[in-house]
């Protein structure tokens, strides 16, 4: 039943910018549209084009934070968080511990 | 049913929440939209683009491997396997992982195997990754729990009782979700997700707002997405409060605004679907809380479609043109920030 409510309104995950939109509002408290706009203009887009797959891709691929299809060596996971939390300015706790881990926090 | 009895309906809906909570009522604009929704000839309907929405979910992964008796479709496959095929096969924008138990009191004694396997994950995870499980007043209760059971006291009436067991259980039940929340912090929990707060009445809200606050002194880092478990708080207790405001009886926008003093990040409000009702009647209701909560709330605001909530109907596997009808209506008039 999730997949139909993602389907239907969700906004793409990592195929899109579904979890940098995600990432400002658990962060940071921001409603749908703040946090849309914060986004939109991190990655210099229009709030239109976050969940345009192929626009979101190339920009994902660019940026190092990911894309939905399995690239070998391609960033993903922790890799992918370390630049999402720089490109958004953010806090998050597993970056953070990461981050501690390899003595560079 | 024809559209005039649709939109009777829709309209019924919409007073019975807005004569229960004390709000306003969905405007005429908004029935006729709603009624639109209803009325869409497609089978699967969907937000315009640019309205989506972010969706959270409460242990989703957990379907892929879990049985039936959690909606679960049975496949061997790993927790690890679960929460990565959910993630980047269905795309998710948030993901998380769970213990099947699904309440703080059992994960409490394995928490060392629950850090083990979030940490693991969380290397993996490119979307926020959430840790769910419900608060759960219920365990705490005899013969479950240590606590004299206030279902046993109430009736025989011993209100005093009842209400200073339900006080001692509540404290107990804060101190374990603090636990808990400050071990997965300390292995870089992303965020925690308090789930069906309230499901025994004012005193489990109660003990779970005021471990959010616990919660944001200590490990400020971590986010705390909580939800409800209904629309209208019980008062199993009857008399408390937090910040001088009565929790028994608060209907979802006062849940919000306690639960936003609190300290939450994001607040799922929990709208019962009424079995003997309509699919309209219960997503115009729904939407006249969801509207009314968003509005006053100056946190996003997430509504629970699961099975027999939100308008979704009660049932274990929801037609697909009813959720989607649900999950359209919600954003669109009900401007939920999320799902």
């Amino acid at each position: 039943m999730h997949i139909a409510h993602i389907v239907a309104s969700g906004m793409g995950g990592i195929r899109t910018a579904g979890d940098l939109v995600a990432w400002m509002q658990i962060t940071a408290k921001m409603k749908i549209t703040e946090a849309k706009q914060y986004v939109a203009d991190k990655l210099g887009i229009e709030i239109i084009d976050l969940t345009d797959e192929e626009i979101m891709r190339q920009i994902r691929k660019e940026r190092g934070i990911g894309v939905i299809t399995s690239i070998a060596g391609g960033p993903k996971g922790m890799r992918a968080k370390l630049n999402i939390s720089e490109l958004l300015n953010i806090q998050i706790n597993s970056v953070d511990l990461f981050k501690s881990e390899m003595g560079s926090n | 049913m024809s559209a005039a009895e649709v939109k009777a309906d829709i309209l019924a809906g919409t007073k019975d929440a807005a004569a229960r909570a004390g709000i306003p009522a969905l405007s005429a604009d908004e029935v006729q939209q709603l009624s639109d929704i209803i009325a869409e000839p497609s089978r699967v309907v969907s937000v315009t683009p640019g309205q989506e929405v972010i969706v959270t979910d409460d242990g989703c992964s957990m379907s892929f491997y879990a049985g039936q008796d959690s909606g679960g479709i049975g496949i061997p496959m790993s927790r690890l396997q679960a929460i990565l095929t959910y993630e980047r096969a269905c795309a998710a924008d948030t993901t998380s992982m769970g213990h099947s138990d699904y309440s703080f009191k059992p994960v409490k004694s394995i928490i060392n195997y629950e850090m083990n396997e979030y940490y693991n994950a969380s290397m993996m995870t490119t979307a926020p990754f959430f840790y769910g499980a419900q608060p759960n007043l219920g365990l705490y209760f005899q013969p479950d729990g240590p606590h004299p059971n206030p279902a046993d006291l109430l009736p025989r009436q011993k209100i005093k009782e009842a209400q200073a067991t339900q006080e001692a259980a509540a404290e107990q039940m804060r101190e374990d979700l603090v636990f808990v929340g400050k071990k997965l912090s300390s292995v870089g929990c992303e965020g925690l997700n308090f789930d069906t707060c309230g499901s025994a009445g004012d005193a489990d809200f109660l003990a779970a707002l005021q471990a959010v606050a616990d919660l944001k002194k200590a490990t400020p880092n971590m986010p705390v997405i909580m939800g409800a478990s209904g629309e209208f708080i019980l008062g199993m207790h009857g008399e408390l409060t937090l910040n001088g405001k009565q929790l028994a009886g608060m209907y979802p926008h006062q849940q919000a605004k306690v639960a936003e003093a609190a300290g939450v990040h994001i607040f799922g409000v929990a709208i019962g679907t009424s079995t003997t009702k309509s699919v309209a009647w219960n997503i115009a209701r729904t939407a006249t809380f969801v509207k009314e909560t968003v509005a006053v709330a100056g946190i996003p605001i997430h509504v629970n479609v699961g099975m027999g909530v939100g308008g979704v109907p009660m049932m274990e596997a929801p037609p697909i043109d009813s959720v989607t009808r649900a999950s359209k209506s919600l954003v669109q008039i009900g401007k939920a920030d999320g799902l």
